[in-house]
């Protein structure tokens, strides 16, 4: 178990360098000098010569991209070009939010989801159970911008019983949950699909199992075994899937916070694109990549230590 | 759901009849209400697509300063947004665009995924160990932040648009062919070619290559909505294709700026979307479920 993890983990970092190593190669490959092609043609001189200073631009390549690698690898994700503050410090300023954020959706996700998919057991092979069904594929395919968009101009423009912009401050917890309350569940509405399907399909799986008839020849009723003991079983593939979806909520946050101007990752990832702040998006990408890994070895080790069997197949 | 697609095809078998197979597949599609609501809505966005310049009642680009935001009207059946342009002719256009970036970011994606995966599943162990850490990483990123990077790099437009796709849509597919070439390649037909000495090139693409391309097939079209969401949501943050040419994400973008005035084109604008990402998902689902015995058997269950 031990060596699985520590081989997941390597795996990972040599993904990670792998990442770097597209954007850093992808910086050097466009024509031209590297720090226009990084900042933009409208980017002052003085700008210019801090970003060739600090990625090294007068030296050869191998060496720059030491350079690089070995910042990176102490965790120096370099400075915004435009403020002179280090990227991780700023990352780490606006990370709360974008967490609080992924952490609401996955309460929306999982609440909704477990919710369809049993109603959709319960009235398995009748209408509520197809148009569950089709809706669950729905919310799926349908984009998480456009549910941003929605959601904003119902509850936020036409109703305005929900604020449409910003986060609100951490000292005013009411104001906060409000504020959080339509941008999460934009973003986990996607997942309430995923998670829907997941828990008919296992819950399916489950009451087909020799101890599930044996319940049921002792005369427990339909919905007691299936809230009580499929749902359980159920609940195993809901929590692999949930930790896998991490990333997935990340995309999701890039438009919410944009669409509801909320502070944190994906916000500043796109302000930095459009200021043409490279170190910035650089760095952005570089810790969602980070936590995107962490959360897939996440999922593996949960995944074996809940099922004895995956843990056999592992070893 | 691609190891499901590749155990589909090694089960379905090869003898059959193609066009037998094809006439049953689509009668099968169309005999859930999931295939049908698909096959209506993908052929409806095709149709439209293809006739689109005939359709338009208006040029995408016709400014008309009098009739700025007006609503729906005889004139402007969906209105027009805030430089006055017509929004059903920015619709229908932006059909056409939404059609050509994601068939020719698809096509892209296919062509060098497939040379890509053949050669890791046939070539040498060191390669191949390469070529998957180099598909992991590439999905191990969230594919907006991957694609915002690019942005700040080459610059927004179509080009961008489409190289974003194929980075995210490559390791995917190279990965199916990949497994469907490692699966292949012990079977006795490859082994009889290699003992009559066939060069790799011939066995690659005489033999190995068709029975790769049904299965991938099936995976780009479930991708569709995918990559229309991509190229949307990209043209919707303004880093899309350019602001003048007509794509819903452009509409959706004009229409955010003046959301607080009206809720037209903000709704003109994600329909497409919405019908454009349900149609292609449904369609492709019952594709599979078609294609796929072992997983329709287990619905039906």
């Amino acid at each position: 178990m031990t060596f699985f993890i520590l081989r997941r983990v390597g795996l990972g970092i040599a993904i990670l360098f792998v990442v770097a190593l597209m954007l850093f190669s992808l910086m050097h490959m466009i024509p031209g000098d590297p720090a226009v092609v990084a900042l933009g043609a409208r980017s002052t001189p003085e700008m210019r010569l801090a970003f060739h200073e600090m990625m090294g631009l007068d030296r050869p390549f191998y060496e720059q991209l030491g350079l690089f690698i070995g910042r990176l690898s102490v965790g120096d994700l370099g400075e915004d070009v435009w403020s002179r503050r280090p990227v991780l410090t700023m990352i780490a300023e606006v990370m709360p939010h974008t967490i609080t954020l992924a952490l609401a959706s996955f309460a929306w996700a999982v609440a909704l989801g477990v919710a369809l998919g049993c109603l959709a057991v319960l009235y398995r092979g009748r209408w509520p159970d197809w148009l569950i069904g089709l809706l669950s594929i729905g919310f799926v395919a349908v984009p998480s911008f456009v549910v941003s968009l929605y959601t904003l101009l119902l509850f936020a423009v036409t109703l305005n019983w929900l604020p449409a912009i910003g986060a609100g401050e951490m000292s005013d917890p009411l104001g906060y949950l409000k504020a959080l309350i339509l941008p999460s569940f934009a973003i986990g509405l996607g997942w309430v699909g995923y998670v829907s399907r997941i828990v008919r399909a296992a819950m399916i799986e489950a009451m087909n199992e020799p101890y599930v008839r044996t319940l049921q020849s002792f005369g427990v009723g339909q919905r007691r075994v299936v809230l009580r003991y499929a749902l359980r079983q159920s609940m195993l593939s809901v929590l692999s899937v949930i930790a896998i979806g991490f990333g997935g909520l990340l995309t999701g946050s890039v438009f919410a916070e944009i669409v509801f101007s909320r502070p944190g990752l994906g916000k500043m990832t796109y302000d930095a694109v459009i200021t043409r702040n490279f170190p910035v998006v650089m760095g952005t990408v570089m810790v969602t990549a980070a936590l995107y890994i962490a959360c897939m070895i996440c999922a593996d080790i949960l995944a074996a230590l809940l099922d004895p069997r995956v843990k056999r197949a592992l070893q | 759901m691609s190891e499901a697609v590749s155990n589909m095809h090694v089960a379905s078998g090869f003898n059959q009849r193609r066009s037998l197979r094809i006439a049953r597949t689509l009668r099968q599609i169309h005999s859930t209400p999931l295939g049908a609501i698909g096959v209506v809505l993908v052929t409806l966005i095709v149709l439209v697509a293809a006739l689109a310049p005939w359709i338009a009642p208006y040029s995408p680009t016709a400014i008309s300063v009098t009739e700025r935001l007006a609503g729906p009207s005889a004139a402007h059946w969906l209105g027009t947004d805030q430089l006055g342009r017509d929004l059903f002719t920015r619709v229908i256009l932006g059909t056409r665009t939404a059609m050509t970036v994601a068939l020719v970011s698809l096509t892209a994606a296919l062509a060098a995924a497939i040379p890509l995966g053949l050669i890791a599943g046939y070539g040498p162990r060191w390669l191949d160990g390469l070529l998957v850490l180099v598909f992991d990483s590439l999905s191990s990123l969230p594919m907006i932040m991957f694609g915002l990077a690019i942005v700040v790099l080459l610059g927004p437009g179509v080009s961008t648009v489409i190289l974003v796709i194929v980075a995210y849509s490559v390791p995917s597919y190279a990965r199916l062919v990949r497994a469907q070439t490692l699966s292949l390649k012990a079977r006795d037909f490859i082994r009889a070619e290699q003992v009559m000495n066939a060069s790799s090139l011939r066995i690659l693409f005489v033999h190995l290559l068709p029975n790769v391309v049904g299965p991938l097939l099936i995976l780009a079209c479930l991708d569709l909505s995918t990559v229309i969401t991509l190229e949307a949501g990209l043209s919707f943050l303004g880093l899309g294709v350019k602001p003048q040419v007509p794509s819903w994400g452009n509409i959706l973008s004009d229409g955010f700026s003046v959301i607080r005035n009206t809720p037209v084109p903000v709704l003109v604008g994600s329909i497409p979307i919405v019908l454009a990402t349900i149609g292609f998902t449904f369609f492709g689902e019952a594709l599979r479920d078609a294609l796929d015995p072992k997983l329709a058997t287990e619905k039906s269950a």
